[in-house]
């Protein structure tokens, strides 16, 4: 490993104790990766913010103890429970002051409690070719993909020592050679799937990151109009059922057009595989009851907002049926203080901020399905929760639970 | 047998291949109150990690599945070491720090394809691996056949 002299600097401690510290962790990462030099990085998105154990507030702890501070703008993701309804927590009582530490120790470190996975969407919007240092496995494949920023696939700790020191390896996702397609999918067309526009984009996700596990695919066949939303849908399923970090397609993300696939190996997606992989992802029955409606995996957007308003406009929900919406703080406060939202407050939707309803437990009723629009909830939330979930349409959705029981398609 | 690997996390360990079908995130797959699989989709769903030799041919998902491991290592329910096909930055960081945090080395060896695929389920190995010369061995079973190291 060739260290600069500002590497240098941070492990001989001139930039303090935490710093050095960290910078050690990070040459021992970088070694491991194969690294052989570091790199500055424009921002930081931490998710070892969201508690899990002792062990979490553990290492926090140590670089607040030494006194550490981030040196560059860093961003949090969500946190294991929404403190500000602490009512609906189901979880474990203790997780609320446990989360409360661990969200302090990070603000005393210099980070912004923002305490979303989707910082993306408003708040922190790194530009095509930056380095940054994020976490959580959707805004990885989101600012990559749709926006040509680069970050490697960084976990919890990593993210942390990258914001404490501004520095990581050159390694992975980082690098051109590694941002280049090794394979290239030939996708059905929305029609041609026989799905709903809002189940399209989760399914390719699902049948990408299972057929190109840890590997870069190229697309073509996307619909060129695919919104943000749309594409935020894609990446999350695909970094859940496999582990993609970053995609291009053809026609839509930014680096599409740069990049040789003259030689990459060409595969047909059917169009029965996207069919499948939603047919796997909800095992509904009509007529099953419902205990609630959960949305926003990863956070809902204020385009979502709006389409949920239109959906649940003059209807009444049934009171057997909970509906949760998970977004950040920023997100939720425009909301609220926007008359054009008010179907939704007549509707009943909370909205939960902070975390998100497939890792933090808020459904009362223990029986019943959670219904959901999201793939990355729909393959979580069985392991986490310990409930059914069926993904289906927004529109499916609602029909249910306006009556507290799975509405067929329409 | 004998399998040669790169060592990506330095350490020794022996224990019970529990070798996994499919890839797996930790976070999300494993429950850490009792590190059992508990990834709905998983083949291997019900199986405990606790000191065995974690064959997996790659990880999903989750960028909190370092601190799963990490989670796992302190409550002393991590696998003793892992057996994978490629370089995984998020077990590396989590082994890394469960060292860092609570001395709990959990050693990880990168094998090819093809050595993975000899791997026997429930067989005893021991792994050893640091820079330069990492091995699984398998007493009792002769020296069967090996590839070149896969670093």
């Amino acid at each position: 490993m060739k260290l600069e002299p500002i590497d240098r600097a941070l492990l001989a401690g001139e930039h303090g104790a935490a710093a050095a510290r960290a910078m050690a962790l990070l040459v021992r990462y970088g070694t491991a990766c194969g690294a052989d030099r570091f790199i500055d990085i424009e921002s930081a998105h931490i998710d070892g913010c969201l508690y899990h154990g002792p062990s979490s507030i553990d290492f926090a702890q140590h670089f607040v103890d030494l006194g550490g501070k981030v040196r560059v703008p860093t961003t949090l993701n969500v946190a294991a429970v929404d403190v500000t309804h602490p009512g609906w927590n189901c979880g474990p009582p203790e997780i609320i002051a446990q989360q409360e530490t661990l969200t302090r120790l990070h603000e005393q470190l210099g980070c912004l409690p923002t305490l979303t996975c989707a910082p993306y969407q408003r708040m922190a919007r790194p530009r095509r070719g930056e380095h940054v240092a994020w976490a959580e496995s959707n805004a990885i494949v989101f600012i990559n993909s749709v926006l040509g920023a680069r970050t490697d696939r960084y976990g919890d700790f990593t993210d942390l020592c990258a914001a404490l020191t501004g520095r990581v390896p050159l390694a992975g996702l980082h690098c051109d050679e590694a941002r280049r397609p090794v394979i290239l999918f030939e996708l059905p067309s929305v029609e041609a799937t026989g799905l709903p526009r809002d189940l399209y984009f989760a399914a390719i996700g699902y049948v990408v990151g299972r057929r190109a596990p840890g590997i870069v695919p190229y697309l073509r066949g996307l619909p060129f109009d695919a919104s943000e939303d749309e594409l935020k849908a894609l990446g999350a399923t695909g970094a859940s059922s496999g582990a993609l970090a970053l995609f291009h397609a053809e026609g839509v993300t930014p680096e599409a057009a740069d990049m040789p696939i003259e030689r990459v190996k060409v595969e047909v997606i059917s169009p029965a595989e996207p069919a499948a992989a939603i047919a796997s992802l909800c095992r509904a029955v009509d007529g099953e009851a419902v205990a609630a409606v959960c949305l926003g995996t990863p956070h809902y957007s204020i385009h979502e907002f709006a389409q949920l308003n239109r959906a649940v406009e003059g209807r009444r929900r049934s009171p057997e049926t909970e509906v949760y919406v998970s977004t950040s703080r920023e997100i939720a406060s425009a909301v609220a203080a926007d008359a054009a939202f008010d179907a939704l407050r007549a509707f009943g939707v909370n909205m939960i901020v902070d975390t998100c309803t497939y890792l933090a437990p808020v459904v009362r009723q223990t029986s019943g399905l959670i219904l959901t629009t999201s793939g990355k909830y729909a393959h979580y939330g069985p392991g986490n929760l310990g409930r059914r979930v069926a993904l289906m349409t927004l529109e499916r959705c609602i029909r249910s639970a306006e009556t507290g029981r799975v509405a067929p398609p329409c | 047998m004998l399998i040669h690997g790169h060592a990506l996390i330095e350490g020794l360990a022996s224990g019970g291949v529990l070798k996994l079908t499919e890839p797996l995130s930790l976070w999300g797959g494993v429950d850490l109150q009792t590190g059992r699989i508990v990834d709905a989709s998983h083949p291997q769903r019900g199986a405990m990690l606790a000191t065995r030799l974690l064959a997996m041919p790659g990880s999903r998902g989750s960028s909190s599945s370092s601190s799963a491991l990490v989670e796992l290592a302190r409550t002393g329910r991590a696998p003793a070491g892992v057996i994978t096909t490629r370089s995984d930055p998020i077990l590396t960081i989590g082994a890394l720090v469960a060292d860092y945090l609570y001395g709990a080395a959990i050693p990880i060896l990168i094998v090819s394809v093809e050595d993975f695929g000899k791997l026997q389920c429930g067989a005893t190995g021991h792994l050893w691996c640091e820079a330069g010369r990492a091995v699984m061995t398998f007493p009792g079973h002769e020296l069967v056949e090996f590839s070149n190291s896969s670093a």
